[in-house]
């Protein structure tokens, strides 16, 4: 069976899909990404898309659902590279992807997560006191 | 009236047969020069059908026709299956219904991304959607 692989950065996960997906591929994604968050206990989740063409609506309804059951895990994703003709297409559909935060492309996504993470830490340090 | 400048047939019986059939689409699009957002709305119209046919029916066929009108040039999607068939189409049209615990985009998805949609659905027999994508619609 074919599989996406994950990286591993640190406590942050990077994936980039390379192949157009189709509903296994999919799914065995997810569950292979919500594994890895638990296992190394993760504190980001970056998905890479600029090489897909296609997000319908089965995929969308997939990266919702990493991101929620992610941020369950206290794990944060940001999808990255989205293609322009994907985004238009998403949003006619009637799928806005409400709850996934976004950036243009990795560094920026990295950036993201980093700055997320500061933010939770530093909140974390002030709880302490 | 629409001409038919070409015809393909394509069986979709299991998941994995989705990707060739999505990028056979593609190479049609691009032949006639569909522009990349509504060779994207195509493909992704495309696939929410062909997932229907695959939950609902098990598969079906799907026809691939290059079709002309006026100046137009377009790609016609004809998808037939002898699944079920659908009780109440205004219903499976309507934004979030969904019968298999999906979000329930797909047909009315599929119709805002196409140009020209129709459905005939009987009861016990099947179901066949139509769609047309214009190059520059």
């Amino acid at each position: 069976m074919d599989k996406i692989p994950i990286l591993r950065m640190g406590r942050f996960l990077l994936v980039t899909i390379q192949v157009d997906l189709y509903d296994g591929l999919a799914l065995t994604l997810e569950a292979d990404l919500i594994k890895m968050v638990d296992k190394i206990g993760a504190k980001g989740v970056l998905i890479d898309i600029s090489a897909v063409s296609i997000v319908d609506s089965f995929m969308g309804r997939i990266i919702g659902n990493i991101a929620s059951m992610s941020r369950i895990m206290d794990a944060q994703t940001v999808v990255v590279g989205m293609q322009p003709a994907v985004a238009i297409t998403l949003i006619e559909l009637g799928l806005p992807l409400k709850g996934v935060r976004t950036a243009l492309d990795v560094e920026k996504g990295m950036a993201l997560l980093q700055a997320m993470n500061i933010t939770e830490s530093s909140e974390e340090t002030t709880n302490d006191q | 009236m629409i001409l038919v400048l070409s015809k393909d047939e394509m069986a979709i019986i299991k998941e994995q047969d989705v990707v060739p059939f999505r990028n056979r689409v593609k190479e049609y699009a691009v032949k006639i020069r569909m522009g990349l957002v509504n060779q994207t709305k195509l493909i992704t119209a495309a696939s929410e059908l062909v997932r229907n046919m695959l939950k609902y029916a098990k598969g079906g066929k799907i026809l691939i026709e290059v079709v002309s009108q006026d100046r137009n040039t377009g790609i016609r999607l004809t998808f037939s299956d002898k699944g079920p068939g659908i009780k109440d189409i205004p219903l499976a049209m309507k934004d979030g219904y969904s019968t298999a615990k999906s979000l329930g985009l797909g047909l009315p998805g599929a119709k805002r991304l196409s140009n020209e949609f129709s459905i005939i659905s009987e009861w016990g027999k099947g179901t066949t959607v139509i769609i047309v994508k214009w190059s520059n619609g």
